[in-house]
């Protein structure tokens, strides 16, 4: 084992999967000596040189659909947006084109496309550079969504991705970026499609993703201390959604709690907790599910704004020991 | 002709803007900054000319790069700093900070941290003066990179088939983060891309005020009397690292410091005085008029409060109760 840092992760993925495979290159804004806005790619363009570290214009649009375009062709792109809030120019062909292609056309085609875009609040760089934006693409089909949260699962996801033959949208979390982490010195994989039990527990059953996995972590050690026993189960795949796991966890905890860093209405977390009512791991729940996301604004810059605009460990600690306490509709 | 006042008035519009900028990179050092800023220091000269060659009541739209076109447009520098500092006596009550620094009371229709985003909002905010019968005029300022976003061309070719009175005013710092023009812009002009509109396309020193202020001017005449947008480009440098963070890895110190030979206020300067119009003292006189100015300003800004977090949610939807 090893400790690198999830940039780093990120970077070795792409590098270990260039070097394997001719037809992976790497797309985006100032990706070569500038190494992208948070350093990502820096070092790579000596390496790959000019063509497969391939910088372009400032033409999202226009660009992710020539993704599209050499995904179709057989090249496996990675690109880069330099930061998920410009994901609204690519829409189009990441929601019409990419995503719809092999079924428009009967399964004619595969989109082997993979987007890379880091998202998320705490680096002060308000509404138009903070947002978490999975919900928007959560109800496109056709597109799979990834967010990985630690170095490890970085590198691998990011490996299965790249191998996936589908668009994968793959959003990085900004303040995860020089966060430490082990990886095995062999080449692996972290499938596409797996959450993963972060931690074990008894009493409720805590889904995170991204950096909400840290958070919920911290909170649980405060919350052990007072003999709640919490269970951690980070998505990283956020679509396809499989809740399996969840709904054994909750057949075991009796309680659920769905922490997401994006906007409480129309995240994540309404589809989880639906997900779960419509199974049989319903019947063993001991309380109402709940959901703690960010609060329906955009992300403001102040600090302290920012802070209260999204979830911290001190709430995913107050949303616990109230779930745990009892009295829901007091 | 300009007369000697409004040249003076000018120069110490740049020099208010370099000394705000120099602040701000000043109290970002300080850590008295979180997140990002965007620094116009060596563009000055395009901000002054533009907004001295339109009326006060004519509009702007801003970059993510927007401090000088705020100030310029007469922005009240105490709640600027405040905004800079997050303060809920700034501009944007802190909700906004450097990137979206606005006065809709000013005219300055507000900055976009979207690239290029802001062109088609000028060419909507043309698009309505022509509908209400106004004479007022859009002025959309815009990077070399924001040139290259589908917008830009969409909204030119709207503004040109509907004759709308908006003038594209494109700063060319010759990069757009680390890519450099010569790279991402095929021709040597980005004022090139008007002949594809079939309107008047024109590329100018950006360093020059006086330049900025007569092609505004004409463009603003052209654009006033029904007659359609013009494209102009105005050749500039940026002097500072793209943000904050920045190791000038993509250019060379040479090349930055040819760029300074030709700043702005100090050949201004020298050209004024070179024709009598101004004196050195003069000239130090000014400078230190706007340092104090600035100095009032941001212990405005240090000495004013943050936004309550419990007022996180206010400001989202414009049917909300007064509190
Ligand atoms: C749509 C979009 N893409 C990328 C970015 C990231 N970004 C911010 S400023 C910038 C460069 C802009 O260049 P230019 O338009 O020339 O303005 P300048 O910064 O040089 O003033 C980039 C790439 C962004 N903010 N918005
Ligand atoms: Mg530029």
């Amino acid at each position: 084992m090893r400790e690198i840092t999830y940039k780093e992760a990120i970077r070795e993925a792409m590098i270990e999967k260039m070097r394997e495979d001719e037809k992976v290159f790497l797309m985006g804004e100032d990706i070569g000596v500038y190494g992208g806005a948070f350093g990502v790619s820096m070092g790579m363009l000596k390496e790959f040189g000019p063509w497969r570290i391939l910088e372009t214009p400032m033409s999202e649009a226009a660009f992710t659909g020539v993704g599209v375009g050499a995904a179709i062709m057989g090249m496996r792109p990675i690109v880069e947006i330099m930061f998920a809030d410009f994901l609204t120019f690519s829409a189009d062909q990441l929601v019409n084109q990419a995503a719809k292609l092999r079924y428009m056309t009967g399964g004619q085609v595969k989109i082997p496309l993979v987007i890379r875009a880091p998202q998320g609040s705490g680096t002060g760089a308000a509404a138009q550079h903070s947002q978490n934006v999975e919900a928007w693409f959560f109800n496109i089909p056709g597109i799979k969504i990834v967010v990985p949260s630690n170095p490890y699962n970085a590198k691998g996801l990011l490996k299965s991705a790249i191998e996936d033959d589908n668009p994968v949208l793959f959003l990085e979390h900004k303040l995860l970026y020089n966060k430490k982490g082990k990886i095995p010195e062999d080449d692996y994989r972290v499938p596409l499609g797996q959450p993963h039990i972060e931690k074990e527990g008894d009493d409720i059953t805590i889904v995170t993703t991204s950096i909400m996995t840290y958070r919920a972590i911290e909170a649980a050690k405060k919350l052990e201390e007072e003999g709640i026993s919490v269970e951690i189960i980070d998505l990283l795949t956020i679509k396809p959604l499989n809740t399996e796991i969840i709904e054994k966890s909750v057949k075991k905890t009796h309680r659920l709690l769905v922490v997401y860093e994006g906007c409480l209405t129309g995240g994540i977390g309404g589809e989880i907790i639906a997900k779960i009512a419509e199974s049989n791991a319903f019947l063993y729940l001991d309380a109402p599910m709940f959901r703690l996301g960010g609060k329906d604004v955009p992300i403001p810059y102040n600090k302290n704004l920012e802070r209260a605009a999204v979830p911290q460990i001190e709430d995913i600690i107050k949303k616990v020991r109230f779930i745990v306490k009892g009295d829901w509709y007091a | 002709m300009l007369t000697r006042d409004e040249k003076l008035a000018m120069l110490e519009k740049m020099l208010l803007i370099r000394a705000f900028e120099e602040k701000a990179e000043k109290l970002f050092m300080r850590n008295l900054v979180h997140g990002t800023m965007h620094l116009s220091v060596g563009e000055e000269a395009i901000p002054v000319g533009a907004i001295f060659a339109i009326k006060s009541t004519d509009y702007i739209t801003s970059t993510h790069r927007g401090h000088g076109h705020m100030i310029a447009k007469g922005g009240d520098l105490k709640k600027m700093f405040a905004e800079f500092l997050g303060k809920d006596t700034g501009y944007c009550h802190g909700r906004g900070g450097s990137m979206h620094i606005a006065d809709f009371g000013l005219r300055n229709l507000g900055a976009t941290g979207i690239v290029g985003a802001g062109i088609p909002i000028a060419t909507g905010a043309a698009l309505a003066l022509k509908m209400q019968n106004k004479s007022d005029v859009v002025l959309a300022f815009f990077g070399d990179g924001a040139a290259n976003e589908g917008v830009f061309f969409e909204s030119l070719n709207m503004a040109t088939i509907w004759k709308l009175p908006e003038i594209f005013l494109c700063e060319n710092n010759q990069y757009a983060m680390s890519s450099p023009v010569k790279r991402f812009v095929p021709t040597p002009n980005i004022s090139d891309r008007a002949s594809a509109f079939g309107i008047p396309g024109i590329s100018i020193d950006g360093m020059d005020v006086i330049a900025v202020y007569e092609t505004v001017k004409a463009a603003a005449e052209r654009a006033r009397s029904g007659k359609g947008p013009t494209l102009i480009e105005a050749k500039t440098y940026r002097f500072k690292g793209h943000s904050k963070s920045d190791k000038n890895l993509y250019r060379t110190k040479e090349e930055i410091e040819e760029w300074k030979k030709k700043d702005p206020i100090t050949t201004f300067a020298a050209r004024l005085m070179e024709i009598g119009d101004l004196q050195q003292n003069e000239f130090e006189n000014m400078k230190e008029k706007v340092n104090a100015i600035i100095e009032e300003a941001v212990k405005f800004a240090i000495d004013s409060p943050e936004p309550d977090p419990k007022t996180v949610e206010k400001f989202v939807y414009a049917d909300e109760k007064e509190n």
